[in-house]
């Protein structure tokens, strides 16, 4: 390979991991002078990706939003090219492709999904010497990579039942995958309990309850000694040591990991005891050019299968590479986590294993929450502890450990149902617990950030990097605002102390229909063009009828005034309702006449339709009533409301299609047509897994399976992209319709001025989850009043452009000037851009906003 | 095309509607010798005649935003950019240094009037 004689070191990355990945940012932030050109070999085919929320996958998360990497961090990384060997003498590592030569080496490799020699688990007879890996026979699952993910869900496709070999942490993690794939779940766990390693006994008895409720079966105590197949190949099922026989038709094993150091062992560096690179605290090896970091090292003799020591380590390395003497300073091996939406956490000595520790436990079967603290002889420091159903209080606790109690036991046990209950916690905190224990941030980082103007959670993610990882401590940043006087306000404006939601419940249940009468008894002076239209829209979606009658009118932005679209020179644009975006050609026709009359721009819209540019005030009417006549309504592309259901072909054209998905995207939006609400709400239909109507782009998108509809809510495009998320799988069209109805009146009901459905579910205290506790389950007793709202909807709506033309008063509206409604505004002059008309800039000037010095009065 | 112009104390008043034509808190455009114009009526049934045009996108559209309250100022908001202005001084009130033109307005045995040639902005 190339000699590189220059003054810069040559560093090499074996890994692209989640510890190989942040070592690189590590060092990029601190070798400002560019001492090391850095290259990163990794095995696996994508770039790094987060790991610890790898089952998200199954939720419908990609894997691009998984992804850990920066585009244009300078590293020269090279996907799918894993080093074979490292020769330390020449200080070279060999891939496939070539040699790399190294001043220093940083091993990242991980860890490899320990598979126990199981009868019948392998291709051949049994495990052999092919490396950390041996080929599975078909059928046959490890749960580690994306592609292992990939791997499963393809296989799982048609099959029935799976069992999972393992069951800690992973193997629940995947125990909830295959349930998510539809299969009949079995757990096999050769200890008593579940978790074994994270929950006690107590601890794992209410688990266990949670866990069957979820039709997962467990088989505790035993172990699986065989896999057996069928006399065609496929899998048959598992011999357990009891005897038994379970029958399956795929397995994943999540039986422990192991640290990869086969590259170290075969280049002679000393290994820990028990497996792994063995380092000192400083994470350098027993050769002074190579360090390692991440699962597959050893500190000192212990390895860490978690993400956080990872990090600390890969920091370590990364101050030493540039002259500095940190040392990894020891772990914290606490976790919480969410397995099959039960909450879990552990922290500390949660075993008990220090001498004369006491324990502190609350169980509660009602609420099914199970709470221990281990504290120390005297009952004065918090050792350790294990929470099971509700883990509010695990980041106060967790981040007192070794330290005083932040309050009484059992007030910090008893569930505090708000998350405030634990609001006198991180007041009593020492300065120097880290309240990110993923990233390592101190109480006192997070309040010099705040005191430096960090105001809300992104600003303190943004600055401190705390909460960025597994998010367990953004309950404490919150309150960490909350106590150090940060509070935003949730006043619409100068004339309302009240939120929207707030607003919504005072019309709603004192049945206010005017502005007038709001305002009077409720804020102060006369509204403005921030919460007028957020009351219109209220008042439009309690059924007020009309959205330009009485007082109405002058409460309407100027799109909602005159039911169209302002464009940058004061004319509007008309968009008729397309619904699902199928149209007979006659319908087509008679748009193309009324865009030529007119003399009108005409567009193909992102929504599937077409709109139509340049229409003066006064042309409005005329307009609409060529559309009406011909069988058009509005489109509301103008109002904070439904604006189109997409849809594909679907199973009536498509090859591929599975159910109409034209037909439900029609019958939805003629169902929701006209319905205001906080923000736009758009949505699609897609007629199979090809999702060639990007629905998860919407607020809420349908995918069409072979046996209902799948439901994905939250989406949307725009400034800050975001796939809606899996809500329910398989529905009928009555259930999904019965669900979309409760989403949108919910929405309409509870969220900020034009806050989108996502930004709206990401609020909500439990997101998605209690947005399905509450329009699934009924948990607030709302589901008959969202039912019967949207109800009302339905039966009332009425086309604006029809009820318009109606009426000779509401039609005054629309004149160019009140005293001669024959001149049209002479300022609106058109160009001619590719054959169509265009707005003259002429006397008017660009728009040069965000630049006030240069704008001048006008004279 | 009706276009009503009385000369009165000096000044040449242009009479654009009746008064109830006007919407609280609703402008109209007006066309008043050859300019144009938005008037509007308040809640409290004052009346404001400012520039049509938005000085900062160029539009003829001011007639069309909503109009309220900032502290003690009526005001209007362009319907374009959001920016709202004084009704009684034309004053932007977001972007210092912008403004739009006063006109002077009245009503008369029931009827709207604007005397054309706008007042210079700033005094009320
Ligand atoms: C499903 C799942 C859930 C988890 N949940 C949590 C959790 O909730 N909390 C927590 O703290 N941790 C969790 N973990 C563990 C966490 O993901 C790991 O601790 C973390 O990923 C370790 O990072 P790493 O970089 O050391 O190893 P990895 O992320 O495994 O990266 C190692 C990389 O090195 C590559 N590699 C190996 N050998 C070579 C070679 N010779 N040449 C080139 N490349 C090579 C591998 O292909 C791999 O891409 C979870 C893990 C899994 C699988
Ligand atoms: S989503 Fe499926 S049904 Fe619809 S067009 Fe694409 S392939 Fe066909």
């Amino acid at each position: 390979m190339n000699e590189r004689t220059s003054q810069r070191g040559e560093l090499v990355v074996v890994g692209n991991g989640m510890v190989g990945q942040r070592f690189v940012e590590a060092l990029r932030s601190r070798d400002g002078g560019g001492r090391w050109r850095v290259t990163v070999l990794a095995e696996e085919s994508r770039a790094a990706y987060d790991r610890v929320r790898l089952s998200a996958f199954f939720d419908g998360v990609s894997a691009e939003e998984l992804s850990l990497h920066q585009p244009d961090d300078g590293v020269d990384l090279r996907l799918g090219e894993p080093v074979v060997a490292i020769d330390r003498e020449r200080r070279r590592v060999r891939t496939g492709a070539g040699e790399y030569p190294y001043d220093a080496l940083v091993l990242a490799t991980g860890s490899y999904p320990f598979v126990p020699p199981i009868d019948g688990a392998y291709v051949d007879a049994g495990p052999d010497a092919i490396g950390p890996t041996p080929a599975l026979r078909p059928g046959v699952f490890v749960y580690r990579t994306l592609d292992d993910l990939t791997a499963i869900r393809d296989f799982a496709k048609g099959r029935r039942n799976g069992a999972v070999v393992g069951g800690g942490l992973l193997g629940l993690e995947a125990a909830n995958a295959l349930r998510l794939l539809g299969l009949g779940t079995h757990v096999v766990e050769f200890a008593p309990r579940l978790m074994p390693v994270q929950v006690d006994e107590a601890g794992g008895a209410m688990l266990r309850r949670y866990v069957e409720e979820l039709d997962v079966v467990p088989h505790l105590g035993v172990a699986t000694t065989a896999i057996r197949s069928r006399p065609d190949g496929e899998l048959a099922g598992l011999t357990l040591s009891d005897g038994s026989w379970l029958p399956t038709d795929l397995v994943v094993v999540a039986a422990g990991i192991r640290p990869r150091d086969e590259l170290a062992r075969d280049a002679g560096l000393t290994l820990g005891e028990r497996g792994g690179v063995r380092v000192d605290a400083g994470c350098r090896s027993s050769d002074e050019r190579i360090w390692a970091i991440g699962e597959c090292a050893a500190v000192e003799g212990t390895c860490y299968g978690l993400v956080a020591p990872g990090y600390a380590m890969a920091e370590v390395v990364a101050d030493r590479l540039v002259g500095g003497t940190a040392a990894f300073p020891g772990a914290d091996l606490s976790t919480k986590l969410k397995l099959l939406g039960v909450d879990v956490a552990a922290f500390g000595d949660a075993h008990g294993t220090t001498p004369g520790c006491l324990d502190v436990t609350f169980t509660d079967p009602a609420t099914r929450v199970y709470a221990k603290l281990v504290l120390s002889d005297d009952a004065r420091t918090l050792l350790g502890g294990v929470l099971v159903g509700d883990v509010t209080a695990y980041p106060a606790l967790r981040a007192s450990v070794g330290g005083p109690l932040p309050g009484p036991p059992l007030a910090l046990l008893a569930p505090a149902g708000d998350g405030t209950g634990t609001g006198s916690g991180i007041a009593a905190l020492p300065g120097s617990a880290q309240v990110c224990s993923c990233n390592g941030v101190t109480k006192d980082q997070l309040v010099d950030a705040i005191a430096e103007g960090c105001v809300d959670v992104p600003g303190l993610k943004a600055c401190t990097r705390a909460g960025t990882s597994c998010g367990s401590c953004v309950p404490m940043l919150k309150q960490l605002l909350a106590v150090s006087g940060v509070s935003l306000s949730k006043a619409l404006c100068e004339h309302f102390a009240h939120s929207r939601q707030e607003l919504f419940e005072i019309i709603r249940v004192r049945e206010i229909r005017t502005f007038s009468r709001l305002v009077a008894e409720h804020g102060t002076g006369r509204g403005c063009d921030i919460c007028k239209p957020a009351v219109a829209s209220i008042l439009a979606s309690l059924g007020n009828g009309y959205v330009l009658d009485g007082e109405q009118a002058s409460l309407q932005d100027t799109n909602d005034h005159f039911l169209a679209n302002i464009q940058r020179d004061g004319t509007y644009s008309v968009v008729p309702r397309i619904p699902g975006g199928e149209i007979t050609p006659e319908k087509l026709i008679v748009i193309g006449e009324v865009a030529r009359d007119f003399q009108l721009y005409t567009k193909i819209t992102g929504g599937q339709r077409i709109d139509l540019f340049g229409a003066r005030v006064e042309q409005l009417p005329q307009i609409w009533r060529r559309l009406v006549d011909a069988g058009f309504e509005s489109g509301h592309a103008y109002g904070k409301a439904l604006r189109t259901i997409k849809s594909c072909v679907g199973s009536t054209w498509c090859r591929y299609g599975v159910q109409d998905s034209v037909g439900l995207a029609i019958a939805l939006e003629l169902r929701y047509r006209g319905l205001r609400a906080p923000h736009k709400i758009k949505s699609a239909v897609s007629g199979c897994a090809r999702e060639c109507a990007e629905a998860r782009s919407k607020d809420f998108g349908i995918i069409a399976t072979d046996n209902g509809w799948n439901l994905y809510l939250g989406g949307n495009g725009g400034f800050r992209p975001r796939h809606a998320e899996l809500f329910g799988t398989d529905l009928s069209t009555e259930d999904l319709v019965r669900y979309v109805d409760r989403f949108l009146m919910f929405y309409i009901r509870t969220a900020d001025r034009l806050q989108r459905t996502a930004a709206w579910i990401e609020a909500l205290e439990g997101g998605l989850e209690h947005l399905r506790a509450v329009i699934v389950d009924d948990s607030l007793g709302l589901c008959a009043e969202l039912d019967a709202a949207m109800a009302r909807h339905v039966g009332a709506y009425s086309d604006e452009w029809r009820d318009t033309l109606e009426d000779p008063d509401r039609l005054s509206r629309f004149i160019s000037f009140v005293n001669a409604p024959d001149v049209p505004d002479p300022s609106i002059t058109f160009e001619v851009e590719r054959g169509q008309p265009v707005p003259a800039m002429g006397e008017r000037r660009p728009v040069t906003l965000g630049l006030p010095t240069t704008m001048g009065v006008p004279s | 095309m009706t276009l009503d112009t009385t000369i009165n104390d000096d000044v040449r008043w242009t009479t654009v509607c009746a008064y109830p034509r006007l919407e609280p808190e609703r402008g109209v455009a007006a066309l008043v010798d050859g300019e144009q114009v938005a008037v509007f009526r308040t809640h409290d049934g004052q009346l404001f005649a400012i520039g049509q045009r938005d000085p900062i996108a160029g539009a003829y559209v001011m007639a069309r935003g909503i109009v309220g309250s900032r502290g003690e100022a009526p005001t209007v908001a362009s319907p374009l950019h959001k920016q709202v202005y004084d009704l009684r001084t034309g004053h932007c009130l977001d972007v210092p240094g912008v403004a739009v033109p006063v006109y002077r307005v009245r009503c008369r045995d029931g009827l709207v009037e604007v005397a054309p040639g706008h007042r210079p902005t700033g005094e009320s």
